[in-house]
């Protein structure tokens, strides 16, 4: 385990104020938060951000980091070492509030580093496992319903796919210990899926406590990035560079679709950016998105003199041609 | 690690377009308190059907917008009315960038 400088990773100082701390996260959010930014390495730096963030706003666990901190640098190994905590008197302030909160505000927890948690521990924030109970009264509860996210690309999403998930889930035992159990589980995913859709896995969830049912576990559809297409909801779109001929005098040409290539007839007169709209093409589903093809007129650079005097033979075929017309007062 | 199941084979439902939610049953599946849904419903984040809380009815969709609603909500300690005009404005974003992108 690696000892981190949430200082560092605030941007501010030790000797930072508490209200310091808080405007140095508020801004580190606003520009990493997954929802704002969709960088791929945004998530992972805002996790980073809210996890420093966290452990320095409580006066009483920055106290307790501070002490610890005055004797390991960003990155060096670290364990903690017995009872290092034995000299703090933690007044569960934090315990008691996180009890207060939703599942899904202490849920942010559950995610923080392996070296926060041997800090301050699992519960430091999150509460149990149980999640229907929302009252805190005694009794049977259901476990809380989970979330995580499954990539597959955009093919995987046109044919669907298998997909072997990695899971690490906290149990808590009869003693109130949690401990982590990795889970390995082969879910099918649809063909048409889209971006941001979830896939319900009925009893995956958390453990229900008192023989309450387990609860949900529901998997967040990402679809990577593709070099050649761009998805918007169902519909997918491609660029299709065309040369100045085929889009003048027509042409049928090969296009590429996640289905394979197909033959398109390009119209005569065709301009720049017009779509091609392929029927069906898209995403399959209920209501199934269509393929766009967006035509881009290529340019041949003139090299050779034949290709030169091709381009002269043009202008003097259009002498009316004038395309700033428009820009003249 | 303390535990490891063996493999487990699922075919999931697809919540979108599949799925409904009841009240109960959408707070279960993101977490959230009553209160924090009602909230978003009556900023008109979220339209239920129904006449009122014991019979709402929330279609599948409404599932990623609630989870953005509340970290929203957690990560910049917003209120109800904040988190709509953010998603609204990420929601225009989107659709420019979508235009920047598709063409």
């Amino acid at each position: 385990m690696k000892f981190k400088d949430y200082y560092a990773t605030l941007g501010v100082g030790p000797t930072a104020t508490q209200d310091e701390i808080k405007r140095a996260y508020r801004k580190l959010a606003r520009k990493y938060h997954p929802d704002l930014n969709k960088e791929p390495e945004a998530e992972a730096r805002f996790k980073e951000v809210a996890e420093a963030h966290e452990a320095l706003i409580d006066v009483e666990r920055r106290a307790a980091y501070d002490d610890i901190s005055r004797r390991y640098a960003q990155g060096q190994s670290f364990e903690p070492p017995p009872g290092w905590d034995s000299g703090f008197e933690f007044t569960g302030r934090s315990a008691d509030a996180a009890q207060s909160r939703s599942a899904h505000d202490a849920g942010r927890a559950a995610e923080f580093s392996d070296f926060f948690e041997s800090l301050f521990g699992r519960g430091a924030v999150a509460p149990g496992d149980s999640g229907r109970n929302h009252d805190g009264g005694k009794g049977p509860s259901q476990g809380r319903d989970h979330h995580a996210k499954v990539a597959v690309s955009l093919e995987e999403a046109c044919r669907g796919t298998r997909r072997t998930i990695a899971l690490r889930l906290p149990v808590i035992d009869a003693t109130g210990h949690a401990t982590l159990r990795e889970r390995q589980l082969e879910v099918g995913v649809p063909a048409g899926v889209r971006p941001g859709q979830h896939l319900r896995l009925a009893g995956q969830g958390g453990t229900g406590q008192d023989g309450a049912s387990a609860g949900d576990l529901y998997l967040e559809i990402q679809v990577l990035p593709h070099p050649v297409f761009r998805l918007d909801g169902g519909d997918i779109y491609c660029e299709l560079p065309v040369s100045p001929w085929e889009a003048a005098l027509g042409a049928t040409v090969a296009a590429p679709t996640p289905h394979g290539v197909v033959q398109l007839s390009v119209p005569q007169g065709s301009s720049q950016g017009r779509k091609l709209r392929l029927k069906g093409k898209g995403l399959p589903g209920k209501a199934p998105g269509d393929l766009y093809a967006v035509l881009r007129i290529a340019l041949p650079p003139a090299g050779s003199a034949p290709q030169k005097a091709a381009y002269s033979a043009f202008a003097s075929a259009f002498p009316a041609c004038n395309p700033r017309a428009h820009l003249e007062t | 690690m303390d535990q490891t199941d063996a493999d487990s084979n699922m075919d999931p439902v697809l919540v979108e377009g599949h799925m409904s939610f009841t009240l109960v049953t959408l707070c279960q599946a993101v977490g959230a308190a009553p209160q924090q849904v009602h909230a978003l419903v009556d900023e008109g984040l979220l339209r239920p059907t129904g006449q009122g809380p014991a019979d709402w009815g929330f279609s599948g969709d409404a599932l990623q917008r609630t989870r953005v609603a509340l970290r929203l909500s957690r990560d910049f300690e917003l209120g109800a009315p904040g988190v709509v005009l953010v998603m609204d404005l990420l929601a225009q974003i989107e659709t420019l960038r979508t235009r920047l992108r598709c063409g």
